[in-house]
């Protein structure tokens, strides 16, 4: 039923010090589709996606147990480079963190530091990034302007432009609409929507029907455990558990 | 109501008396010593050696060591400061070891100049044998300003926002690569900041140069960094309190104490134009 995974948690724990914040999480992101993840504040949503490509580790006092497989490898296991990883598994935060330089910069930088250098090369990625990120008509006449010019909206779409010109395989996105207003978090949708014909994308939302409108298949977390998994049609429609309908009914949340 | 604002009033009014309490403390201060030291600044002030047992002539064998021991002071402040700063706040966990370190720097910019000027004497002067030179008092003056230099770097990297050090590692930046390439340069102006009010108030000290370098009269210019110097902050002391005729030198200690007092305006100042270029740099 469920495609080829891309992305694979096999009974996760992960522990701040001593506060267990995911339990046992088991479940895939099938690649070249959307996953979304769900649920209560604190559940533990953001804190797995952190887990798959490793942000985590640079906070202190934290601990993962079980094992995130990524195209049938360990990303925990030793052998790992934790800096190619993270080339290979783009992030686009909650907030718009675009770095203080200018907007062709802020693309630029992604390329940079993973060696390229030729000036024609990178002009070219940077044109090719906005355009994905469908902000290129936008800034196409100011890219030497400071990136903190543009909009809320832009400034996120900027950062997807800078994700994606590394040519990550995977997109994780951490709420990323939570402060944007609507009509810019629709551009966004429209995005994720179109990116996953390239890449394998999950979402960490809190907004229930941005996780129906965008995604494929959806998971629903609860106090660090996954309560529900499945299609999101189905998920939505007809839940099996009854948290799951509960919380996406609004009895709680 | 009514008693609301007037407590209101009352407040403002009085934090805003403090305020020129302290501005017209400074002003005086400053005018004093401009309006008596203005008199004695001419060029030949600046440019010559002091003559007839220092009544006459100038101070700039005292200029030029200032500026030398000062030079020392930076080489060992600035890079050590600097890098001690990166690796505590960016690098060491945030562990029980770390408190204490950090506490003990900060304690260190408490300890009294006098007593680093004793330890100099001890670990330059004696035990590494680098004699009362321009050496050993830059390298006191140097262990001075660490403490300071630590504390304003590390602040000024805690202002940079952690999504700048995420935003990095997230597109496959290494740490060393986040820190230099997206945290150090907008932290620069700070740490910069920081740092060279620290050199300017180490380039102000008399007791730590007392006894590991600074001489009270030289007929010649240091020649090498192992030789004494005359010092500004020194050369004040010595014309306010050790000359056989303190009278008649006073507009010397007063052009003096301006000389000096302008020497650490330039610095701040220089300070002011690097931050100033660095933030127009950022917004193109």
């Amino acid at each position: 039923m469920i495609p080829e995974a891309k992305i694979e948690a096999k009974k996760l724990d992960f522990y701040y010090g001593h506060k267990k914040a995911l339990n046992g999480i088991s479940m895939v992101a099938p690649k070249n589709k959307v996953t979304a993840l769900i649920g209560p504040s604190g559940c533990g949503k953001s804190t797995f996606i952190r887990t798959l490509n490793r942000m985590n580790d640079v906070i202190p006092g934290t601990r993962v147990e079980g094992q995130i497989i990524i195209d049938g490898v360990d990303i925990y296991s030793q052998r790992i480079d934790v800096v190619e990883l993270r080339r290979r598994i783009g992030m686009v935060f909650q907030k718009p963190n675009p770095f203080p330089k200018s907007i062709f910069d802020n693309i630029a930088y992604g390329l940079r530091i993973n060696g390229i250098k030729a000036k024609n090369k990178i002009e070219e990625i940077v044109e090719k990034s906005l355009q994905e990120a469908a902000l290129w008509d936008e800034v196409k006449d100011r890219l030497r302007e400071n990136a903190f010019s543009l909009s809320g909206g832009q400034q996120q779409r900027l950062c997807i432009a800078r994700s994606v010109a590394v040519e990550p395989e995977v997109i994780l996105y951490d709420e990323p609409c939570s402060a944007i207003d609507p009509i810019a978090t629709a551009k966004i949708e429209d995005l994720i929507q179109k990116q996953r014909e390239k890449y394998t994308v999950v979402i960490v939302t809190h907004n229930m029907q941005q996780a129906a409108r965008v995604s494929d298949y959806t998971a629903f977390l609860m106090l660090g455990e996954l309560i529900e998994y499945g299609e999101t049609p189905k998920l939505f429609t007809n839940p099996e558990n009854k948290l799951t309908e509960d919380y996406i009914t609004g009895r709680f949340g | 109501m009514k008693k609301k604002k007037i407590v209101e009033l009352l407040g403002f009014l009085s934090l805003r008396i403090c305020l020129y309490l302290v501005l017209a403390v400074l002003l005086l201060f400053l005018y004093d010593i401009g309006s008596k030291g203005a008199g004695t600044l001419s060029w030949e002030f600046l440019s010559q050696a002091p003559k007839r047992g220092m009544t006459e002539g100038g101070i700039f064998p005292a200029i030029i060591g200032t500026l030398l021991v000062t030079i020392v002071t930076a080489i060992l402040a600035v890079p050590l400061g600097m890098f001690a700063a990166i690796y505590l706040n960016e690098y060491a966990k945030q562990t029980r070891l770390t408190r204490i370190i950090r506490l003990s720097i900060r304690n260190l910019s408490g300890v009294p100049s006098i007593v680093y000027g004793l330890f100099g004497v001890i670990l330059f002067v004696n035990i590494l044998k680098f004699g009362t030179s321009i050496l050993s008092a830059g390298l006191t003056l140097g262990l001075l300003t660490l403490p300071w230099t630590i504390t304003a770097s590390e602040e000024a990297l805690k202002t940079i926002p952690n999504s700048y050090r995420e935003g990095a590692l997230a597109l496959g930046a290494t740490k060393w690569q986040a820190i230099r390439t997206n945290v150090l340069p907008y932290a620069m102006p700070g740490m910069l900041t920081g740092t060279v009010l620290g050199l300017a108030r180490a380039a102000g000290e008399t007791a730590p140069i007392m006894f590991t370098g600074a001489a009270f009269y030289l007929p010649y210019l240091p020649q090498s960094l192992r030789d004494q110097f005359m010092a500004l902050p020194y050369h004040l002391y010595v014309m306010a309190t050790q000359h056989h005729s303190i009278a008649q030198v006073r507009p010397i200690a007063y052009g003096t104490a301006l000389v000096l007092l302008l020497l650490i305006l330039l610095m701040t100042m220089s300070v002011a134009l690097i931050r100033y270029r660095m933030r127009r740099v950022k917004r193109e």
